[in-house]
């Protein structure tokens, strides 16, 4: 009846999972009691659950990022203080077979539900205010890949509570993943929630590719869009590119696990190399899916508050571009010592050196957008020049381990460790953190707290650099990856450092969750009634802040690059006199109750419910048909109305400052 | 290409452009499926291979059931394009039953096969066989399931604007299921009997 | 690379000092976002630098390519290694003996490793000697490797492999010539065998195993292993 499901998923035995299953339980419960207690819950579902604005939706994806980053970050801090104390004989406190989940669970989590959600709330708010236009191609669709993101982040969680996650590191390696050497469930867990978001995924790229292609404003070419949208482009197209690739690859190791096929097994003539060389086919442009609009953020950043045009505007383009097609011709170098010979080898390692020239093309134009520039030194600057010099650093190890021989020591070291935490952190979540700070006010209508953001940087910053510049150390002096417990104690010293870095990036998201209740509280001190609180130059900032619901009231005519600061330049722009009626799409249920299903299904499946599975998916295959049934309902929105807003939202704006 | 200065595009556009790209991604994933089978074509574990167990006349007459499929879509596309409603019900009636046709003939293939013990669990080759073909054939079954949908709400709603991009983006998807085929065809079957 | 880190990192330090908004005498120029000349350089440069790495990827990924044989006056020992749950199992197939846990060398001599894994995807490293391999279910991988001076040098697996992954350790002992071959008679005369029931014994799960040796081994059980943990109707190339 209820397939592999019994009580005995639940760990009452093990303390420590025992203890964060109460721990997320009790947060869950305490969240939605709030809410009810509260009578929030018509607000929400009206004004966030079912919307299909992409401001909205782009506020949920970096909520739901932030959450996970904690889970991910908790799992990190067990990991470091475990290595902390397992030297020589000690075993620590994490027994293996917790330590692999914890290690899986926060490549996973990171990647998958931090990194990804953050880059694509952050292209989901900017990118139709940039481009001038109202809202992405297909809001209805926006909505169902939030809500699908969302079903996967949960089923990950679930794993803690009702079963086990993957044993076999984030990427899950066949033969380890197969059912033969991983019979439980934890691989299961982690080929549904990925698969389920994975299609979000997929369908939010196509989205922004659309959304970028055939809707901008009158006047805004290709080479008149911010850089910021150009870096969302490539992305978006990698994610169009690369994800079929990640769905093909799960699925087949999906059907190797419940049909008992033969794709990966060791038996049946099965080739787990094919594994390996498609899941990286998928990884290597999945990394610069994420960095790509980290850089789009640092352009804007830089830019902006350099008073400064960006330098090079179309080689960064061009650098762009070039990035997005070298992305799939590396990924053989995630794994130089499988023995593919030496001309393979050194093919891919060249090809990997290569993409680095238009990367390092982009730091020299920031650079010199620095330079003769008049630099502000706001918190968002604070963490572009901090990803500059790191990302150098971390760049350099890159190409490093790009010489296969160099790689056949470094490969699955801590000094490989260290160069992907050096780039993911330096790059993607500074940029995270910068583009969250500086498009925060455009969101809320009032700006952060800038102490509490200074505190938050410099943590992150003296944080990172102690808890992963030992670890280039320890790669050098043979530790490897994935070691739960080590013999050599005189590697000790250096995971104790790593430790206390991990603990001062932990005080770095405390004062950045500090800042927002803080922010929150004295909200009123820091209100943006100009739209434009750092003279940025990008459309965005010619809205209100927060901006109405249907972003333009006209849509902007752009004559130039930097649209906004021409504007500014020419002085400001009588309203027009009459307003023609525009059409706003309706909330839509659509994307909360598919996700709801597709909870339901996926669980199912993984506990061998076939019955509920059926039903889960029949009832998912109903909805599509249900609201397909119905014509997307729009709201009209007569020119009269819009006057009217319009003169009351100018009204109560003031100059920029 | 234009430079890109005109605007958004109209909704149409937008639709039929979007699901263009879907369809890409959609021709990626086969992709490594396809590269899946190439690479594991030889890996018969002892078993039946592809020479043994390809019926080429078979899969012949499956070919020109979907390829007449995709003609009468078509046929379908250009009558509700002209208002001729009857052509239009006709023509997709006839592209149901000719696809439906086709999933039949490829269902008694396969179940051939498990029956003579060459299910997708015999062998490397034949997973990746199965679930190649199987894969085309559940979109040809999301495809059939879709234009029923579409036949019925074009009967309902009228053809209006927002039911004629649908069943602009279903042809799409009905002919490029032909095109996958036609790779298929070629790079497993034809090749595989040799 | 560091010539370009190095000046990349200060300038970035320096211009955002000197660059800040509060320094007056900086020069600010809004509008200049462009220079050929700029471009050039930067573009130039990378370049350089790549072309340069290119070549040393090159040569070095044909000289130290694990398959590549050591050339030496002696003549060369043949190893076969098959990584376990969770140990390594050595054989010298030309000295009929085997051993767990622990690799004993002559120094001075090549070691032609053929390697190979019962069950799931390891990676034999001694970080000391060179490089890494992977080792794999149903397939040989190839490495080369001599050990020069005379000394111990840990080994492990680098690539996870399950719960008792940590404790996949061995220790190479590299010997002089001749004491080598005094060991080699005594464990030919003392050891165990490693028979088909020494071997499924071997075979079970069990992890920080102690060191064995063996006095006899079949001579084809490497072949074996490989068929059996991967059975192929039809051979895949070799790596």
């Amino acid at each position: 009846m209820l397939g592999k499901l019994s009580w005995a998923a639940i760990p009452f035995n093990e303390p420590i999972p025992m203890a964060a299953s109460l721990m997320i339980i009790v947060g869950v419960l305490g969240v939605l009691g709030l809410i009810s207690w509260k009578g929030w819950w018509p607000y929400l579902w009206r004004e966030w659950l079912t919307s299909v604005d992409h401001k909205r939706i782009g506020v949920m994806y970096l909520l739901l990022a932030l959450v996970l980053l904690l889970r991910g970050f908790i799992d990190a801090i067990m990991m470091r203080s475990q290595l902390a104390i397992a030297a020589g004989g000690a075993q620590g406190y994490l027994p293996p077979e917790h330590y692999d989940q914890i290690f899986s669970a926060h490549g996973t989590i990171m990647i998958f539900f931090m990194a990804m959600p953050f880059m694509v709330g952050l292209m989901n708010f900017v990118v139709p205010l940039q481009l001038g236009v109202r809202d992405v191609a297909f809001p209805v669709l926006n909505s169902i890949s939030f809500w699908l993101t969302a079903t996967g982040a949960l089923l990950v969680n679930v794993s803690l509570v009702v079963g086990e996650f993957a044993r076999t590191g984030w990427l899950a390696y066949p033969p380890l993943s197969e059912l033969q050497f991983s019979p439980g469930v934890g691989v299961d867990y982690y080929l549904w929630a990925l698969q389920i978001s994975g299609i979000g995924t997929l369908l939010a790229g196509i989205n922004m590719v659309t959304t970028i292609l055939k809707l901008r404003a009158p006047g805004m070419t290709y080479m008149r869009m911010p850089v910021f949208c150009w870096t969302a482009l490539c992305s978006s197209m990698l994610i169009v590119a690369a994800f079929p690739v990640l769905t093909a690859t799960f699925g087949m190791l999906l059907l190797d696990r419940y049909v008992g096929m033969h794709f990966f097994t060791n038996d049946g003539g099965g080739n787990f190399m094919m594994y390996i060389n498609l899941i990286w086919i998928w990884g290597h442009p999945e990394v610069y899916i994420l960095v790509l609009p980290a850089f789009g953020v640092f352009s804007e950043v830089i830019a902006t508050f350099s008073g400064k045009q960006l330098f090079g505007y179309r080689s960064m383009v061009l650098a762009t571009l070039a990035i997005c097609v070298l992305s799939f011709m590396v990924w053989l170098h995630h794994f130089f010592t499988m023995g593919a010979g030496a001309d393979v080898n050194a093919v891919f390692g060249i090809m990997s050196m290569i993409i680095a020239i238009p990367t390092g093309v982009k730091l020299f134009n920031w650079l010199f957008t620095l330079y003769r520039g008049r630099i502000r030194f706001e918190v968002p600057v604070l963490w572009a020049i901090g990803f500059m010099v790191t990302f150098a650093i971390g760049g350099m190890t890159g190409v490093l381990q790009a010489v296969p021989p160099a790689d056949f020591v470094l490969h699955n070291s801590l000094f490989l460790v260290a160069h992907f935490h050096n780039v993911i952190i330096g790059a993607v979540v500074f940029g995270a953190m910068a583009g969250y700070y500086y498009w925060f006010p455009k969101a809320f209508g009032f700006t952060l707290d800038r102490r509490l953001g200074m505190v938050s940087f410099w943590c992150w910053l003296i944080g990172f650099y102690l808890a992963f510049m030992p670890l280039y150390v320890l790669g050098l002096l043979g530790m490897t990856r994935r070691m739960q417990h080590y013999a050599d104690v005189s590697w000790q010293p250096y995971l104790i450092v790593a430790e206390v870095g991990a603990i001062v990036i932990l005080c770095g998201i405390v004062a950045t969750i500090a800042q927002l209740i803080v922010s929150i509280r004295t909200r009123e001190r820091r209100r943006d009634r100009s739209g434009d609180p750092w003279n940025g130059r990008t459309l965005e900032w010619s809205t209100t802040s927060p901006p109405p619901a249907y972003n333009f009231a006209v849509m902007p005519q752009v004559q130039s690059l930097d649209a906004f600061w021409v504007i500014k330049q020419r002085g400001p722009v009588a309203p027009p006199a009459r307003y023609d009626s525009i059409e706003v799409p309706k909330n839509s249920p659509n994307g909360f109750v598919t996700a709801f299903f597709a909870v339901i299904t996926g669980f199912a499946l993984i506990w061998h419910i076939w019955w509920m599975a059926i039903l889960g998916l029949a009832c998912a295959a109903l909805t599509l048909f249900a609201f397909g049934w119905m014509e997307r309902p729009e709201t009209r929105i007569s020119g009269e109305q819009l006057a009217t807003a319009e003169r009351a939202r100018l009204q109560s704006m003031d100059p920029a400052p | 290409m234009a430079r890109g200065g005109e605007g958004p595009a109209p909704v149409r556009i937008v639709v039929a452009y979007g699901f263009w790209i879907f369809l890409l991604s959609d021709i990626i994933m086969f992709s490594a499926l396809f590269a899946t089978y190439a690479v594991l074509s030889g890996q018969t574990d002892g078993g039946p291979s592809a020479h043994k167990l390809f019926e080429l006349r078979h899969v012949g007459i499956e070919t020109l059931c979907l390829l007449f499929s995709s003609y009468t879509c078509g046929l379908g596309i250009l009558a509700v394009g002209r208002g001729h409603m009857r052509g239009f019900y006709l023509c997709f009636a006839l592209t149901f039953v000719l696809g439906a046709a086709f999933l039949g003939l490829e269902l008694s293939e396969f179940v051939g096969m498990v029956a003579h013990g060459a299910g997708p669990s015999r062998s490397a080759f034949l997973s990746a066989f199965f679930s190649l073909v199987g894969l085309h054939g559940a979109h040809v079954t999301a495809g059939l399931t879709w234009l029923t949908f579409m036949v019925a709400q074009t009967a309902v709603r009228g053809p209006r604007d927002f039911v004629r991009r649908r069943l602009l983006c279903f042809s799409l998807f009905w002919h490029a299921l032909d095109i996958i085929w036609v790779a298929l065809l070629t790079l497993v079957y034809l090749m595989g009997a040799r | 690379m560091l010539v370009v880190v190095v000046p990349v990192i200060a300038l970035t330090l320096a211009f955002a000092w000197w660059y800040r908004a509060s320094n007056k005498r900086a020069a600010y120029r809004p509008d200049w976002s462009y220079s050929g000349r700029i471009e050039l350089v930067v573009w130039s440069i990378p370049v350089m630098v790549v072309i340069l790495l290119a070549a040393v990827a090159w040569t070095g990924s044909h000289d130290l390519d694990p398959a590549h044989k050591i050339k030496a006056d002696a003549k060369p020992i043949r190893i076969e290694v098959v990584s376990l749950d969770w140990k390594w199992l050595f054989i010298y197939p030309d000295l009929q003996i085997a051993t767990v846990n622990q690799l004993v060398v002559p120094t001075g001599v090549p070691l032609e490793f053929m390697l190979t894994s019962a069950n799931v995807m390891n990676a034999f490293f001694v970080p000391q000697l060179g490089s890494q391999i992977y080792t794999m279910p149903g397939m040989r991988t190839h490495l080369n490797l001599l050990a020069e001076r005379a000394g111990d040098y840990p080994g492990f697996s680098s690539n996870f492999s399950g719960d008792g992954f940590s404790d996949m350790r061995f220790l190479v002992r590299a010997i002089p010539a001749s004491e080598f071959s005094s060991w080699h008679e005594r464990t030919a005369s003392e050891a165990p065998a490693l028979d088909t029931d020494a071997y499924s014994q071997l075979a079970r799960a069990s992890s920080n195993t102690q060191t064995q040796t063996y006095r006899s081994v079949d001579p084809d059980l490497f072949d074996r292993i490989v068929e059996t943990s991967a059975p192929h109707a039809a051979p895949l190339q070799e790596n």
